[in-house]
């Protein structure tokens, strides 16, 4: 796609540039990458990777929403996103198109629009992908983004959730075993706009999902909330930025995880700014992992940057737990078959959030999928 | 009549150089509706003896049998053992984040009755069980023992124990800790359980004051892993007066 760059003067993190060549080559040892194995990155980092790869999209939406293939010439494309780093600017001159999905102003949709991201062409091939999700000034909109298949894939979202409006996106990441996917997805909310973001991570190799949240005006409310589940090998990476400039916005983050098998990485980095002029913020952000077996490990690293003392509230909480054979002894100790037990702990663990989802279209078919996993028990 | 029958039991803990034996050769047989008190020492192994009967993995059986009706209860695993009838009541019980009183008190059920209780009986057992104890429903909705009181934890066991209806009840120092409101709850509620139904309790405690509320039908004196002295309840009072200090002698 076309190139749009903003000057590069700055710190290397704050680059935002459309050119891959603007930002450094990634060593593996900055800040952002130093958790990421680029080994398996499959090349989407270096340009090394095999093109090939398949995306297809599938959309079920209720009348009034459209979904169109647009070119970047197209100005939706670009007004919230512009590439942060190198995969990210890959993803965008790689692209070959980029696909819009519109709700109109005022629409009120009760039932959720369905987007199913398919990748075929298996992890040595790459695909690349760029989507602007644009809800109109007061609307009501459901958005389920879910991910399957198996391929190498380097994408960019964009949500524009416009003035008053409400959205929920929940964005599914439920690959096949040898899938790469790294994402990022940036947000803006509009006046009083209210976001619930609800990321689900399951499958895939390596999943490396960066969500940014900005607000445009006043009073925008963002609730982020997250649940993956890390099995044997699978390397699963959440990085937020919520960043408040503007006075009276809100945000809440809760990821929670649980891991089991040998290699099974999670890693979340939750980064909260809060700018000078954002007074009246609210926020708190909270990462709870659930480590059900040796082998498995867990990185949390919340972060708060606050330049004004003005706020309504501001917090953070990381906690790792683990599943030890003591709580499996007593649980069994109740005729509480082993597996059973392991169940009960990760549906309590998890039941909490998804009941947040508050669909339960939506939130059912999650916890099964859950379950499913851990069904199978460490690989 | 269910019959709980322990023979020359040899148990371990750690591995190799460091492998050391707790117990020495213990036989005891606990038969439904009798009360069995086991007093002894710290250290004398009795927790040893409670946790190598329910199961746990750190203790290593070496020698000897442990049978259920005849049923080689070593051979089982932990949630056979309790499915099978055996309960252990714990000195500290564990904390379990994220699961619900109420979930886990119905997971237990289920798995010890062999099939789920309907919804509106439960309700109302679990509720009556958690009355005569003297325990606020909102317990119900609260996570496993997370942040309870040493007494709301023993009082936790003991709802269990109501409910879960075993044919063994094993109680390890369920009386430590326990302030005087606390202990007579915990005692009454073995005492409701000893009464209503065919159930074998084993004792364990290292204070007397607990069998001035539970009257045991038989008293054993755990000494160095093995039982050193058997008696009726009158045991329990000379220990009361004596202490453990004739048993602790040196040898000469």
């Amino acid at each position: 796609m076309a190139e749009r760059n903003q000057p590069a003067d700055v710190r290397p993190e704050l680059i935002r540039s459309t050119d891959v060549e603007d930002f450094q080559k990634i060593t593996g040892r900055e800040e952002q990458w130093r958790f990421t194995p680029l080994r398996r990155l499959a090349g989407l980092h270096d340009g090394t990777f095999t093109p090939g790869g398949l995306i297809t999209r599938d959309l079920q939406a209720p009348a009034g929403v459209t979904g169109e293939t647009v070119t970047d010439a197209d100005p939706r494309v670009g007004t919230v996103l512009i590439p942060f780093d190198r995969v990210s600017a890959q993803a965008w001159s790689s692209a070959p198109d980029a696909y819009v999905l519109s709700v109109p102003t005022g629409a009120e949709l009760t039932e959720p629009i369905r987007l199913t991201v398919s990748g075929a062409g298996g992890r040595d091939a790459a695909a690349f992908g760029h989507t602007v999700i644009d809800v109109g000034r007061g609307a009501e909109a459901s958005v389920v983004l879910d991910h399957r298949g198996t391929v190498s894939y380097a994408d960019n979202v964009e949500i524009s959730v416009g003035d008053n409006a409400g959205l929920m996106l929940v964005s599914i990441q439920d690959w096949d075993g040898d899938a790469v996917h790294v994402q990022h997805q940036k947000i803006r909310l509009g006046r009083d706009a209210r976001l619930r973001h609800i990321v689900v991570t399951l499958g895939g190799s390596l999943v490396r999902l960066s969500t940014t949240v900005e607000y445009a005006d006043r009073g925008g409310d963002a609730e982020l909330l997250g649940l993956y589940f890390a099995d044997t090998g699978q390397h699963q990476e959440h990085r937020l930025v919520v960043e408040h400039t503007v006075p009276d916005c809100r945000s809440r983050v809760e990821y929670r995880g649980a891991l089991q098998g040998d290699e099974a990485h999670a890693v979340w980095v939750g980064d909260v700014i809060i700018r000078a002029g954002a007074t009246g913020t609210d926020t708190y952000e909270l990462n709870r992992n659930l480590v059900l077996t040796e082998g498995a490990r867990a990185d949390s690293i919340p972060n708060l940057e606050i330049e004004t003392g003005e706020v309504v509230g501001a917090g953070h909480a990381s906690a790792t737990g683990r599943f030890d054979d003591e709580q499996l002894f007593y649980l069994m100790s109740r005729g509480i078959p082993e597996h059973d037990a392991r169940r009960l702990v990760v549906r309590g663990f998890f039941a909490g959030l998804l009941a947040r989802i508050g669909d339960e279209s939506v939130s059912g078919p999650l916890m099964e999928a859950v379950e499913a996993r851990l069904a199978k028990g460490p690989n | 009549m269910a019959t709980l029958d322990i023979r020359d039991l040899h148990v371990s803990v750690g591995t190799g150089e460091e492998e050391k034996e707790i117990l020495k050769g213990v036989d005891l047989t606990i038969s439904a509706g009798q009360t069995h008190a086991i007093m002894g020492p710290n250290g004398s192994g009795k927790s040893t003896l409670a946790y190598s009967v329910a199961g746990h993995p750190k203790y290593k059986v070496t020698q000897g049998s442990v049978t259920l009706d005849g049923e080689d209860v070593l051979s089982m695993t932990v949630d056979e053992r309790a499915r099978a009838g055996l309960f252990l009541a714990m000195q500290y019980p564990v904390e379990v984040p994220g699961v619900s009183m109420s979930n886990f008190l119905r997971s237990a059920a289920t798995a010890t009755r062999g099939e789920a209780p309907k919804i509106r009986t439960w309700v109302k057992e679990m509720k009556t069980a958690m009355d005569v104890l003297g325990m606020d429903p909102a317990f119900a909705e609260r996570n496993v023992n997370e942040g309870f009181s040493g007494g709301e934890k023993k009082r936790h066991e003991i709802l269990q124990l109501s409910l879960l209806k075993p044919a063994i009840a094993i109680l390890d120092e369920t009386d430590s800790g326990l302030d005087v409101d606390a202990l007579r709850a915990v005692a009454e509620g073995v005492n409701r359980v000893s009464a209503a139904g065919d159930v074998g309790v084993l004792l364990i405690t290292h204070y007397t004051r607990i069998l001035r509320y539970i009257t045991p039908d038989f008293v054993h004196v755990f000494v160095d892993g093995r039982i050193a002295e058997e008696g009726g309840p009158e045991l329990a009072d000379r220990l009361e007066a004596d202490g453990y200090e004739r048993f602790l002698k040196a040898p000469a």
